[in-house]
Parts: structure tokens; C-alpha cells; sequence
């Protein structure tokens, strides 16, 4: 399978702090990568250099061929072809839920609004909520919100979907109509990088599952063998953290 | 009643024209407030510590001191110490406006910091460049927060015209004073009839102004 995103050795410090030190990661075109780790250890920073939206010291991040620099002319038009969604809603709250999905095809990419307008109501289908099309985000549940939010990156046709906690700030029961949406993403064949702390979806939905703590990647492989038997302490420790025995 | 004075001569017109002249007043310096005061708040966006320092003393300035004072120094003072010839009409206009900036750079300073960084960051990473992000996302946001608020301050600065009259402006107040001087022999009563016409008269400027702002705001809650 082709390459689709290569990250090399990149460095990432706020002033004095190191965040992540020469950290690497390929991407296959099509392969669901999930990122687990203690909070802080620099997985949503990592995602967010991938982005562009933080600047790395050291190190190159090449997508398709081309180099993802914040500084570069053409950052904008690279950033097209990546779709991220946040853990807190983005949606933009002045406009209504289709022209929160058609504004960015019709005034980047040029759409036909006609057209953009089809594909989003698909798309709506899709995850549930065509009768919410003119809704504003205010009258949508969070779960409702992050679907859109998918959705609104979908609309832009990416290469690549990054997904940084989006369920984190969601009630239990919506992060279930989340994950089904991304679930059937992952089944369609969707490159995504996700990082999560929900760990039966990293299993049903991963490729590949990573590992990071202290800036630095610890474990990776493949959802089993990650899952059923971790080969650092360090990973069957916070894996462990997850379950819950009844003492009698 | 009193109100009978009001059919004498062309009273009417008169306190009609008083209330253009407030009007005049406050529309001329709205303007000039909502230009300036755009400019101003986006500057103290910024964070230049000199700019937010001087910003800060001018906000401190206007709020604390009365409109009154402000009219006073910049009419009078102006003509001796400056050896100016303002208008009353000017002075005014300057007066009002030297408050509008300070309100205005405030409610954008304000709109500006009250969306979200995560607003730019989803902007840009859906491939939006900075001056898209600006135009189709937060401009469109800061204008539907900041027009409710801006139209509340017009009708604010035309209830505070009334002030202009003590620096001689011909205002509706004042000619209503003048109905009532001129006819106090003939109608003891007019004090209650002409104030009342010129409350009504507020009144009518005022609040359709008032109820716009207040529909706005409702259409854009979103």
C-alpha cells in the first residue's frame, strides 16, 4: 500500500519544555492508526503539528508528497486535504448546519453550492440528521454537533481525517453515535489518525494502535497483540487502569 | 393641560426642529464613533502594551468623567486656552464622538476576544487563509454580536443631546423651555403639555431604534 503520510523525526518544546522528541510515524493510504497515552504525554500536540496548527522545531511532515510547513505559501491549500476534528465543538455558530458543511467547498475548492449542498445532505443521511439541516448549532446535542463537525471535514474530500478526542467532552450515551459514524468511516476505507481514550472503540476500529507517553512512542502493533499482550510494563500498566474488579 | 400652546405659531415645528438638531448631532457622531472605534478596538487586539495602556486611561476617562464636564472644557476651554472658535455644534459633535470611540473600541475589543481560538484553528485546518477565516468567520460573528449593542449607544447618545442646550445649542429641550418662557402668562400650565410633547417626541426617536436592536439580537442569538 502506498505511503500517504510521513512524519520524520520531528521535535516539538513550548519554550523550554519538550513536548516530543524525534518522533516518527508513516501512514498507509486506508490504514485506521489510534493513538492512546496518559494525558499530557503529547498525543493532541502531535495531531495538531500534523496540522500545522503548532510549528515543530525539528524534522519534516510530508503528506502525499509534499511538505506541511506553517510558514509555507501554499498552507492553506495542503491543509484541504487534511479533515480534523476537535474535542470541543467548532461548529461555526452563525450559520445553519448545511451552510456550516457547504461554505468551505464553495468558497475554497469553488464548488456548484448546488452540488455541495447534494453531497452534504448525503452525507447528513448518512450519520442521521438530514432533518437538521437548518438547525443552528445551538439547538444540537454534542453528539449531534461532532457528527456534523465529521461531516463538515468529509465535505472538503481529505486525504487524511485526524480526530483528536472527539468524544472526550460528550455524556456517555452520545459518544456511541460518535463512534458508530467513525466505525463506519474506518469500514469505508478512511486514512485516519485517531487519538482517543476510548479503548474497546481503539480496538474495534484500529489498524494500527500506538502507545505514547513522555513525548516518546513506548509500544506499537496491531489491535490484538496491543490489547491482549502488551510487551512493556508501562503499557499494561495504564491499560490496566481501565479495568475495574468487584472485591467481594 | 398645557398642551394648547403647542397649536400657537409654528410651535411644532420648532420642537421638530430641535429634535433634528439632536439627532443631527448624535447621528454624525455614531458614525464617526462606529469608524473610529473599529479601528481602536482591533488595534488594542493587538496586545501592544503601550497601545492597551493608553487605551485603558482614555476608556477610564470617558466613563468617569460627565458628558457635562467634557461639552464645558472642550467648548470653553478650547476657545481660551486653544484661542479656538468652535461651534457649539462641533464641539458637540467632538464631545460625542470622543465617548462613541471609547464605547465602540470596547464592544469590538470585546466581541474579538470572546470567539473561540478553536473558531480559527477549525478554520484553518478546513483550508481557509487568514483573510477568508476573517471575512467568512469571525467578521460575520463580531457584526452580529456588535449592531444590537452599536444601536443601543445611538439612542444612549441621543438622550444625553439634551446636555448640548447648556452650550447654547437649540435643542428640543431648550425650544421647549423658550414655548414655555414665551406663553407664561397666557398658559401657566404649558410646562406640563410642552415637556410631555418633548418626552413623546424622545420617546418616538428612541424606541423603534430601541426595538430594532432588540429584534436583531433576537434573530441572531445563534
Amino acid at each position: 500500500m502506498e505511503t500517504i503520510l510521513e512524519v520524520k523525526n520531528i521535535s516539538k518544546s513550548f519554550d523550554d519544555i519538550m513536548v516530543f522528541e524525534n518522533l516518527s510515524l508513516t501512514v498507509k493510504k486506508g490504514e485506521v492508526v489510534v493513538i492512546v497515552g496518559p494525558s499530557g504525554c503529547g498525543k493532541s500536540t502531535f495531531l495538531r503539528c500534523i496540522n500545522a496548527l503548532e510549528r515543530i522545531q525539528e524534522g519534516e511532515i510530508v503528506l502525499d508528497g509534499e511538505s506541511i510547513d506553517p510558514a509555507a505559501k501554499n498552507l492553506s491549500r495542503i491543509r484541504e486535504k487534511i479533515g480534523m476534528v476537535f474535542q470541543s465543538y467548532d461548529l461555526f455558530p452563525h450559520l445553519t448546519i448545511l451552510q456550516n458543511l457547504t461554505l468551505a467547498p464553495v468558497k475554497i475548492r469553488r464548488t456548484n453550492r448546488r452540488d455541495a449542498e447534494k453531497e452534504a445532505l448525503e452525507f447528513l443521511d448518512r450519520v442521521g440528521l438530514s432533518n437538521k439541516k437548518d438547525s443552528y448549532p445551538r439547538q444540537l446535542s454534542g453528539g449531534q454537533k461532532q457528527r456534523v463537525a465529521i461531516v463538515r471535514a468529509l465535505m472538503m474530500h481529505p486525504e487524511i481525517l485526524l480526530l483528536d478526542e472527539i468524544t472526550a467532552a460528550l455524556d456517555p450515551e452520545m459518544v456511541r453515535e460518535v463512534l458508530d459514524v467513525v466505525l463506519d468511516l474506518a469500514r469505508e476505507g478512511r486514512t485516519m489518525i485517531v487519538v482517543t481514550h476510548e479503548m474497546q472503540f481503539a480496538r474495534a476500529v484500529a489498524d494500527r494502535m500506538i502507545f505514547m507517553d513522555g513525548g516518546r512512542i513506548v509500544e506499537e502493533g496491531n489491535a490484538v497483540e496491543f490489547f491482549d499482550a502488551p510487551k512493556t510494563d508501562r503499557l499494561r500498566k495504564f491499560l490496566h487502569s481501565f479495568d475495574y474488579e468487584r472485591r467481594e | 393641560m398645557g398642551f394648547e400652546v403647542l397649536l400657537k405659531g409654528n410651535n411644532v415645528a420648532r420642537l421638530l426642529g430641535g429634535l433634528l438638531a439632536a439627532l443631527r448631532i448624535s447621528l454624525v457622531s455614531v458614525v464617526i464613533s462606529i469608524i473610529l472605534g473599529v479601528l481602536l478596538g482591533v488595534l488594542v487586539t493587538l496586545r501592544r502594551p503601550v497601545i492597551t495602556a493608553i487605551y485603558r486611561i482614555y476608556l477610564e476617562t470617558v466613563r468617569i468623567m460627565p458628558q457635562l464636564v467634557l461639552l464645558f472644557i472642550v467648548f470653553f476651554g478650547s476657545t481660551k486656552a486653544l484661542g479656538l472658535n468652535l461651534s457649539a455644534e462641533s464641539a458637540s459633535i467632538i464631545v460625542f464622538s470622543f465617548w462613541g470611540t471609547a464605547e465602540m473600541a470596547d464592544l469590538v475589543r470585546g466581541s474579538l476576544a470572546a470567539i473561540p481560538v478553536i473558531q480559527y484553528e477549525s478554520a484553518a485546518s478546513l483550508g481557509f487563509d487568514q483573510v477568508q477565516t476573517y471575512r467568512y468567520i469571525i467578521v460575520p460573528q463580531i457584526v452580529r454580536r456588535m449592531i444590537p449593542l452599536s444601536i443601543n449607544l445611538i439612542t444612549r447618545m441621543i438622550k444625553t443631546t439634551s446636555l448640548v442646550m447648556m452650550i447654547g445649542i437649540v435643542e428640543v429641550l431648550k425650544v421647549g423651555q423658550q414655548i414655555i418662557e414665551a406663553n407664561r402668562k397666557s398658559s401657566p400650565n404649558a410646562a406640563f403639555g410642552v415637556f410631555a410633547t418633548v418626552f413623546i417626541l424622545y420617546f418616538l426617536a428612541c424606541f423603534p431604534i430601541s426595538r430594532f436592536a432588540g429584534y436583531l439580537e433576537k434573530k441572531w442569538e445563534n
